[in-house]
């Protein structure tokens, strides 16, 4: 594997933006997460990986608000949060890209960018127009080639869609960016794309979550990487102290080389 | 946009018809109207097409129109309503005991008193409302699915009619109650004149303000002649709407009689023609109040969003338990407004009122161009459903057509708008 890791060393000696402590969550008798525990800096993308059911998504959605957990803390900058619900999560800059898309299909891009968080007129009506405005300058930004600005997303590819998305969390200064499989439904150009943008939020100090199952892609993106299996943390490593192997034998056997062979 | 059938945009300037940027669905919609009217006026040998009888098209089409506008909403949310009839009935039920019991008995004001009419109509919007938001908190809160729950209310509420009258017909209903019926209550010449210039100057001020926002933005305006001939045909609309209820005249006989109860005879050749009724002033009101809730409020865009795509509503914050009571509390208070109307109409209140309206409710809605998938819909494409509905029902009485196959009819009519519906949205790549 070329080791072509130019990545600025993260500064991890401050609060870390996010820990997540002792995070737990059931759902019928099924521990999905298990006392999980997680630190994000500012600057630093951490990936998550693990098989379909090993509980990524489902920590990540206590952090996003979209499941609430049974116990554990949340800390923001080193202070306890309170996160029950998705608009909670937004308090807290802390944006979510689904893999799912979180998009209304049915609604052009302006309305699902502002969805939730509409411009509004002194009369209190939305304000249409604004909206079209600040969605074409961020596009000309994140997507130059966006042009369906008036069409409702379901005419969109998922590239564009995915921009939608994107746009929305930059938009409104995320500090805390979670995202879930970004590029599962892209073509190898758009993937090429929205890993720049990865890249280009990290350097503005963003702390990213990001889940993936491409583990070449996470070696490449991420500064740290966490496997989970079965609700539980397998262990988190610096990616210049593994291998894609290691990482491979964490996801499948559940155990860390790194620290058993030390 | 919440309208998914606008065109896309195109990059070379439109020539022609195309820069007018008239909804094509619009045009088809009013397209139909006007071949039904045709028709009709046809086999009915000039029958339809008069004054007397579009006024009378109108009136009838009050009631429904204002319930459609909520359906839509109801619609695009991904839930439906099985019972506005019965909820129409329970209103007309209310304001029928509070102005012919409550108010002139139990806090002796006596009949004819000014504050009958507002009072028993503030209950009647009081009591829509609270069973609509009811409605809507078993749907949201108690998540029973929105059919069973207003299937339940079919029953239920049309019965609680009959328990709160004892089954009784009440009437005659209060004297300017039944203002908002129709033919009792016009504005008159003068005033529908008046009406139709506050419209029009409104409908141009819009068209100019639109077009201001839009150069503001630096964003692609329609060529002026366009401009000019779109308020040209939506100001000429509006005033040959005009001219056409002010062309209905008060038969001889009534003003005779008028003039003899203010001890006058009346002069030879004097006329008088009807105007707009108030239900219908009463039903532009709903429209453009539901029609910027539609596209201007966030309650509206929350709407549309939700049945888009529920999950992404509720990721993006909205509370869509909440806002399902706020909308069926809305069809409550439409079911109100239009029991006022229906009741009025007919001069009292009677068990049957409102019976079947659900559906004609439900197929003007459709027919206008609801997607019952959720997320589709448009205020303006329910009230010419509705007037399609009710000039096919009226249309087929005139000329004769037997009572059965009116209603066989009917129901073609609604399974083939869709089926047109779904070619259109396959044509035009729009969603489904």
């Amino acid at each position: 594997m070329a080791k072509e890791h130019v990545k600025a060393p993260v500064d991890r000696s401050g609060t870390p933006l996010v820990s997540l402590e002792d995070i737990s969550i059931a759902f019928g008798g099924i521990q999905a997460v298990d006392k999980v525990s997680l630190d994000l800096y500012p600057g630093e993308v951490v990936g998550l990986l693990g098989h379909n059911g090993a509980g990524k998504s489902t920590l990540i959605k206590c952090l996003s608000g979209a499941y609430q957990r049974d116990s554990g803390t949340i800390r923001i900058d080193g202070e306890v949060a309170d996160i029950g619900s998705p608009s909670d999560a937004r308090r807290y800059n802390i944006e979510t890209i689904y893999q799912t898309l979180a998009l209304a299909d049915n609604l052009d891009a302006p309305s699902n960018l502002f969805l939730g968080r509409e411009l509004t007129t002194p009369l209190g009506l939305v304000d249409d127009a604004k909206m079209e405005a600040e969605t074409r300058k961020i596009m000309a930004r994140l997507n130059p080639n966006f042009r369906k600005i008036n069409e409702p997303v379901s005419a969109l590819s998922g590239g564009q869609r995915q921009s939608v998305a994107i746009a929305r969390a930059v938009y409104f200064n995320a500090r805390i960016l979670i995202m879930d499989e970004p590029t599962a439904a892209l073509g190898v150009h758009e993937t090429a794309m929205v890993a720049d943008l990865i890249k280009e939020l990290k350097a503005q100090g963003l702390g990213i979550f990001l889940i993936s199952h491409d583990t070449r892609e996470m070696m490449d993106l991420c500064d740290r990487v966490s496997v989970m299996k079965n609700g539980k943390m397998v262990g988190t490593e610096k990616v210049e102290d593994v291998t894609e192997d290691d990482i491979l034998s964490m996801i499948i056997l559940g155990k860390n080389p790194v620290r058993e062979a030390a | 946009m919440t309208d998914a059938t606008q065109a896309p945009p195109a990059a070379a300037p439109k020539t022609g018809l195309a820069a007018l940027e008239i909804d094509t669905r619009l045009l088809g919609m009013i397209g139909a109207f006007v071949l039904i009217a045709l028709a009709f006026h046809l086999a009915s040998d000039g029958r339809f097409v008069t004054p007397r009888n579009l006024f009378n098209l109108t009136i009838q089409t009050a009631s429904v129109a204002i319930m459609a506008t909520g359906m839509v909403f109801i619609i695009v949310m991904r839930h439906i309503d099985l019972s506005v009839g019965s909820v129409l009935a329970t209103c007309s039920a209310v304001m029928a005991m509070v102005q012919t019991v409550v108010v002139p008995d139990w806090l002796g004001a006596g009949l004819g008193s000014p504050l009958i009419a507002p009072i028993a109509i503030a209950f009647g919007l009081a009591a829509g409302a609270a069973i609509g938001a009811f409605h809507g908190w078993l749907i949201g809160y108690l998540t029973i699915p929105a059919f069973i729950v207003t299937l339940g209310g079919l029953l239920i509420w049309r019965n609680v009619a009959w328990y709160l009258t004892n089954g009784q017909t009440i009437g005659p209903l209060d004297q300017t109650f039944q203002l908002f019926g129709g033919i009792n209550g016009t504005l008159g010449t003068t005033w529908s004149w008046i009406l139709g210039l506050i419209a029009s100057v409104a409908a141009i001020a819009a068209l100019w303000s639109a077009r201001r926002n839009k150069v503001a933005h630096n964003f692609p305006v329609k060529p002026l002649w366009a401009e000019g001939a779109v308020a040209a045909i939506v100001v000429g609309g509006i005033l040959g709407f005009v001219a056409l209820l002010n062309a209905y005249s008060v038969p001889e006989r009534v003003l005779e009689r008028r003039f003899e109860a203010e001890g006058l005879t009346m002069p030879a050749g004097y006329s008088e023609g009807y105007g707009v009724p108030i239900s219908i002033v009463l039903l532009i009101a709903v429209a453009i109040v539901m029609t910027v809730i539609a596209k201007r409020t966030r309650f509206g865009r929350y709407i549309f969003a939700t049945g888009g795509n529920p999950d992404a509503a509720e990721l993006s914050g909205i509370d869509t338990r909440m806002l399902t009571v706020k909308v069926f509390a809305l069809m409550g208070i439409l079911c109100a407004i239009s029991a006022v109307v229906a009741s009025a109409r007919l001069t009292n209140h009677s068990n049957d009122i409102g019976i079947l309206d659900e559906l004609r409710v439900i197929a003007a809605a459709v027919i206008g161009g609801t997607a019952l998938k959720g997320g589709v819909g448009t205020i303006y494409g329910a009230i010419i459903g509705a007037l399609i509905m009710q000039s096919l029902q009226s249309g087929m009485a005139m000329v004769g057509v037997d009572a059965p196959l009116q209603n066989i009819v009917v129901g073609a009519v609604l399974v083939a708008a869709v089926l047109i519906d779904i070619w259109y949205r396959k044509r035009t790549g729009a969603r489904d």
